[in-house]
């Protein structure tokens, strides 16, 4: 039967058992610390690689609270990866923003989000939704998503996802556009996208 | 043995916590839009589950009444946070996945409910069966529930697609197709285990 519920053996029982457990928690996570990071690091760098082309180098460069890798070939700069973060449907969606040095999103990768799964975590899986940010030039494209007369078409059902999958690029190319010294020309009219509004899925 | 063997047996059918108890709805609704983020979550709590009811059939004796809420909470919060870690560590994919529900673990009415209603009364042997039983009872609702909305909703099974990259009905991986899908189930599985 239970021990008798005293206040020296409520407490004695109630301090061992948060002892013990912190103990062995402490004891996983110095285990599993490692390998978290070597996870972590090799996923950020399969990222870069995808989202810019070839490189020999890269550097990690942290400016206040955004951090970005410079790639270089050579001595050439190759182009920027860029992490942008965003508030999605589910909580943060942090993308990375591969944009080469004249001003092009090359690709995009999600590095981490917590979005709906079958519906806004489609945005690591649709095809359709992911090549549109494959070599798109900002000049050409109005970065919105269709329904608020843009060129990007969402995603089914996940309106919030993709609007906020655009906002992070488009912070990217803001913070790309700060950082390189020749600012190139942003397209700030609507006009180009009404051709291509018809599509969307919705 | 045999009455260890009955203990799972009865958690896979007579105490089925998803069809039966209708215990832990909360993980049960939101992560079987799929087969495998279904069968994934119902491991997790296996593995949870299993654990629990050991290490608290081991200290039952010693716990006094007042505060074995808070003791059973400490144990199973440790276990959820080793898994979590684990999993972040050795299957981040599926970690990826699942990485929002397994605290929810925590929370899991499963795990207390039979902690409190089986292991502090039992034996470890019996109090494991105990465990693997009602877990793989949820990992099989749970299995069972994500593939039907899966096969309705993306008109895929474990992932790979047989309509051809159509779309399947949305409904059934949002929250309505989760009630509606998971009421029939309940209907189907009484019809056949209800004597």
């Amino acid at each position: 039967m239970a021990a008798k519920s005293t206040l020296v053996n409520m407490v004695a029982v109630l301090g061992i058992t948060c002892l013990l457990c912190s103990a062995i928690l402490g004891g996983t996570y110095a285990v599993t610390e490692e390998p978290i990071r070597v996870t972590a690091a090799e996923k950020t760098a399969k990222s870069i690689s995808e989202v810019l082309p070839a490189f020999s180098a890269v550097e990690e460069i942290t400016d206040g609270d955004v951090t970005y890798y410079k790639a270089v070939a050579d001595t050439a700069l190759v182009g920027y990866a860029i992490r942008s973060t965003v508030v999605g449907f589910g909580g943060p969606l942090t993308l990375l923003v591969g944009i080469t040095a004249d001003g092009i999103v090359y690709n995009t990768s999600v590095l981490s989000h917590s979005e709906t799964p079958g519906l806004g975590a489609k945005c690591t899986t649709d095809q359709k939704f992911m090549s549109q940010w494959k070599n798109l030039n900002p000049a050409e494209k109005v970065l919105a998503v269709t329904k608020e007369g843009g060129s990007i078409d969402a995603i089914t059902a996940s309106t919030i996802t993709s609007k906020a999958y655009t906002k992070a690029v488009s912070n990217a190319l803001e913070f790309f556009n700060a950082l390189s010294e020749e600012v190139p020309v942003i397209s700030s009219e609507a006009e180009k996208s009404n051709e291509e509004g018809g599509q969307s899925n919705e | 043995m045999s009455k260890n063997l009955k203990l799972i047996g009865d958690g896979l059918v007579k105490n089925n916590p998803t069809f039966v108890l209708l215990l832990g709805m909360c993980p049960t609704l939101a992560t079987t839009t799929s087969a495998i983020n279904g069968m994934s979550m119902g491991l997790a709590t296996l593995f949870v589950l299993v654990l629990s009811n050991i290490v608290i059939s081991l200290i039952a004796p010693a716990v006094p009444d007042k505060v074995h809420i808070p003791v059973y909470i400490v144990v199973i919060a440790t276990f959820v946070t080793m898994l979590q870690l684990l999993m972040q560590a050795f299957l981040p994919d599926i970690y990826e996945a699942l990485g929002l529900f397994i605290p929810l673990i925590v929370v899991n009415c499963i795990v207390l409910g039979r902690a409190e209603a089986f292991a502090n009364k039992n034996g470890v042997l019996a109090s494991a069966c105990d465990g693997i039983g009602v877990g793989l009872g949820f990992t099989l609702a749970l299995t069972v529930l994500g593939l039907v909305r899966e096969m309705l909703g993306s008109g895929s099974a474990f992932g790979w697609n047989f309509v051809g990259g159509h779309d399947g009905m949305l409904a059934f991986v949002m929250a309505p197709g989760a009630f509606i899908c998971l009421g029939y189930l309940m209907v189907v599985f009484n019809k056949i285990f209800k004597k």
